[in-house]
């Protein structure tokens, strides 16, 4: 099942599918090692549609919803 | 890669102060220094880290150009150890550009903590390059990856010695310090033979193609990073999730954040204040029992000048020494613990309605110690409009320079109990200067900028660290003490007393004329045409301000205090701080403003704009307050 990044409840692992977003956008994500095949899972979101703190492979970093918006998401089902 | 360690590894080699924090982006010029390695003399030189060939920012352009520039014989890529799977296909980068290359993968101590195992050998064999695991931090594997640099060094000795600064490997990216090896005759040699490199075309410095050929096959990457490290798939529960869950809690973090703040601030002046009375007491038998007695042959004139003049205006700047030296250790510790990158998470979405993010509001919180810094702080901001509101307000943060004026004012004008309260309410006064500046100004200055931070883990400020800083600030203080605050206090006695003859900071002298010129500006705000002088002279540095009053009011430290309470309402007073907080800081905020906008229309806006809000809200503080009392 394919949801967006902003969707996953917090602490459910997933793996990342697809990303549309524009070049720069992008080229950063790539650089903090959001692409797809890698695990994924949010650890918490801040208050006041804040942004999302999220742990990538080995990495941690925080995003903002607007931009997790362009993440898509595989999720097991089960 | 940012925040990998890079500065922790200069200091270690070469024993420099160059300013570390758990945070991306601290770094953000190059900074050199030489030491000896094997028989000549290398330079090293610290970069700001990038994360990628191709960005935009102006660390990362920074870097580029340093690398466009100058002859480099080896380049250490700096990799985070725990983190290779992102951070790898750097160096698969570089080494498609065919430079020399070492790769360090540093913070070997946190790597094993998470149980992340690296075969480096395996590594070194699949990647082709040098790999040498350490610990910048807390030394482990230096000593070795340094015999490392030493022999690779000799390996190559043609490059920068054959003829000098002409042919060289040189290599591109961020995330590493540079060793360019200076030939031991390096003075008779252009230094940055720059001239020389640029024609090189042996160098493949494409930057545009690089976009493509520089992104080597993800699989390629996958494949190393299995093959040479086991990492576990689910991380032991560290204290830093643990830490996370309190300090990041929807309701209680942010105000976590500012009880945390304000108890260590709170800390500092607990531990200052004694010290500082130390000093008051020191300076004050110096003029007694040295001084005076040895200037008993001086012209009186002149004497008046070298005690009251220079000794008591740099006597009380001084004074201050210990204050600011421990508030700089506190912003170390914080800046190294890890907890900005928090408060820009807790912060970002408040910050966004004003059209910031929580990345200006950790810059906002480096410019409490210095707005200088933290101006130049903001060339890791990739959008320009976001950089120029940024810029903005910045200049509202409560300097540690400001803190002095503030911290005498509020001992010297009101009771014990209430000076901590008229502290914290020029903190949220600074607070709701930007927060004011930035709703006005953000939509002239929009920025569709993405946020993408890291949140680095909680790390512990070692306490040789800690020290590093205290003499930076120390060091920091002193050279602007040296300089123009003596051209301050110089200025301020010649003002006050010249022409000779009439009374001493009179309505005669040449400051009391000046004075006069400013009474209509600032006699609707309470401030009395001295106070106005200072703050006059206070535009080049806050430091001058208390060091000037000390001059006009011929009172010297311990004296001072007791001396404008006899002179200065509360109201006037309180007016006077908030004045003195808001307009532009110092010039060197002025300076820097200039060299990061590029222009002198943004920077006369800025500095516009603060005396404006200043001006305004001292009247709305004084007029209402006399209005209500
Ligand atoms: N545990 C651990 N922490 C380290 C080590 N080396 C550096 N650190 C910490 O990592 C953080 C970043 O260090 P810096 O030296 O400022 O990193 P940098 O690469 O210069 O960062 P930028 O200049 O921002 O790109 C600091 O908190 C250091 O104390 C290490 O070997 N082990
Ligand atoms: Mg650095």
């Amino acid at each position: 099942m394919r949801i967006s990044l902003n969707q996953l409840p917090d602490g459910q692992a997933a793996v990342v599918a697809e990303i549309r977003a524009g070049g720069s956008l992008m080229a950063r994500m790539t650089a903090f090692g959001l692409k797809p095949g890698r695990r994924i899972r949010v650890i918490r979101r801040a208050n006041w549609q804040g942004p999302l703190h999220v742990r990538v492979g080995m990495t941690e970093i925080m995003i903002r919803r607007s931009d997790a918006q362009s993440v898509q998401v595989a999720v097991d089902p089960a | 890669m940012p925040n990998t360690g890079k500065s922790t590894l200069f200091n270690r080699l070469t024993a420099s102060q160059a300013r570390v924090g758990n945070w991306p982006g601290v770094t953000v010029a190059a900074q050199a220094a030489r030491i000896a390695a094997g028989g000549a003399t290398a330079e090293i030189v610290d970069l700001p880290g990038i994360y990628s060939l191709e960005g935009g920012c102006e660390a990362e352009l920074i870097v580029r150009r340093f690398l466009e520039r100058e002859p480099i014989n080896l380049c250490l890529v700096l990799l985070h150890a725990a983190q290779l799977d992102r951070q790898l296909t750097l160096a698969l980068q570089l080494k498609t550009l065919g430079l020399p290359l070492l790769v360090l993968l540093n913070m070997a101590d946190e790597a094993a903590a998470l149980g992340v195992r690296i075969n480096a050998a395996r590594l070194s064999a699949e990647l082709e390059l040098p790999v040498r695991l350490i610990s910048a931090k807390y030394g482990g594997g230096v000593a070795a990856a340094w015999q490392c640099i030493e022999s690779l060094l000799d390996e190559r000795p043609g490059a920068a010695r054959a003829d000098g600064a002409g042919r060289h490997a040189r290599a591109q990216s961020g995330r590493r310090n540079e060793l360019h090896r200076v030939p031991q005759r390096a003075e008779s040699l252009p230094r940055n033979g720059q001239t020389a490199c640029l024609g090189c075309g042996a160098c493949p410095m494409t930057w545009a193609a690089g976009a493509t050929a520089g992104v080597p096959a993800a699989v390629a990457v996958e494949r190393i990073y299995a093959s040479a490290v086991k990492a576990p798939d689910d991380l032991p529960e560290r204290l830093t999730a643990r830490l996370d869950r309190l300090l990041l809690h929807r309701q209680l973090g942010l105000p976590l954040f500012f009880v945390t703040v304000f108890l260590l601030f709170e800390l500092v002046y607990r531990l200052a204040a004694p010290m500082q009375e130390g000093m008051v007491w020191g300076l004050g038998r110096l003029r007694l029992e040295l001084l005076e007695p040895a200037l008993r042959a001086v012209p009186p004139l002149l004497r008046s000048f070298l005690l009251e003049g220079l000794y008591n205006g740099v006597g009380t700047v001084l004074s201050f020494l210990p204050v600011i030296v421990l508030f700089f250790v506190a912003m170390a510790a914080i800046e190294d613990s890890g907890y900005l990158a928090r408060a820009a998470f807790l912060m970002d979405a408040v910050m966004a309605r004003a059209g910031l993010d929580g990345g200006a509001f950790v810059i906002q919180v480096m410019g409490l110690g210095c707005n200088v810094p933290a101006i130049l702080g903001t060339r890791v901001m990739r959008s320009r409009a976001l950089r120029l509101l940024t810029m903005l307000v910045i200049p509202f943060s409560l300097c540690s320079a400001r803190l002095q004026v503030f911290v005498f004012l509020a001992g010297a004008l009101f009771s014990a109990r209430a000076a901590p309260l008229v502290l914290l309410s020029l903190y949220a006064a600074s607070f709701a200067a930007a927060a004011l500046t930035a709703v006005v100004w953000q939509r002239r200055y929009r920025s569709p900028e993405p946020l993408l931070l890291e949140m680095p883990p909680y790390r512990l400020p070692t306490a040789g660290h800690l020290l590093r800083q205290a003499r930076r600030a120390a060091e920091h203080f002193l050279r602007r003490a040296g300089g123009f605050i003596i051209g301050g206090m110089v200025a301020v006695w010649l003002l006050t007393h010249l022409p000779t003859g009439v009374p001493p900071a009179g309505p005669a002298t040449l400051a009391g004329r000046a004075a006069l010129l400013l009474v209509p500006v600032f006699r609707l705000v309470g401030i009395g045409p001295l106070l106005s002088l200072t703050l006059l002279l206070g535009f080049a540095a806050k430091e001058i301000i208390i060091g000037a009053l000390a001059v006009i009011y011929r009172a010297g430290d311990a004296k001072l205090a007791g001396v404008l309470a006899a002179d200065l309402g509360w109201v006037q007073a309180y007016s006077f701080m908030l004045f003195t907080l808001i307009y532009t800081p110092c010039l060197a905020t002025v300076a820097a403003i200039r060299q990061e906008s590029g222009t002198w229309r943004f920077t006369l806006f800025a500095v516009g704009w603060s005396l404006t809000l200043a001006w305004l809200a001292s009247f709305l503080f004084y007029q209402g307050a006399r209005a209500l009392l």
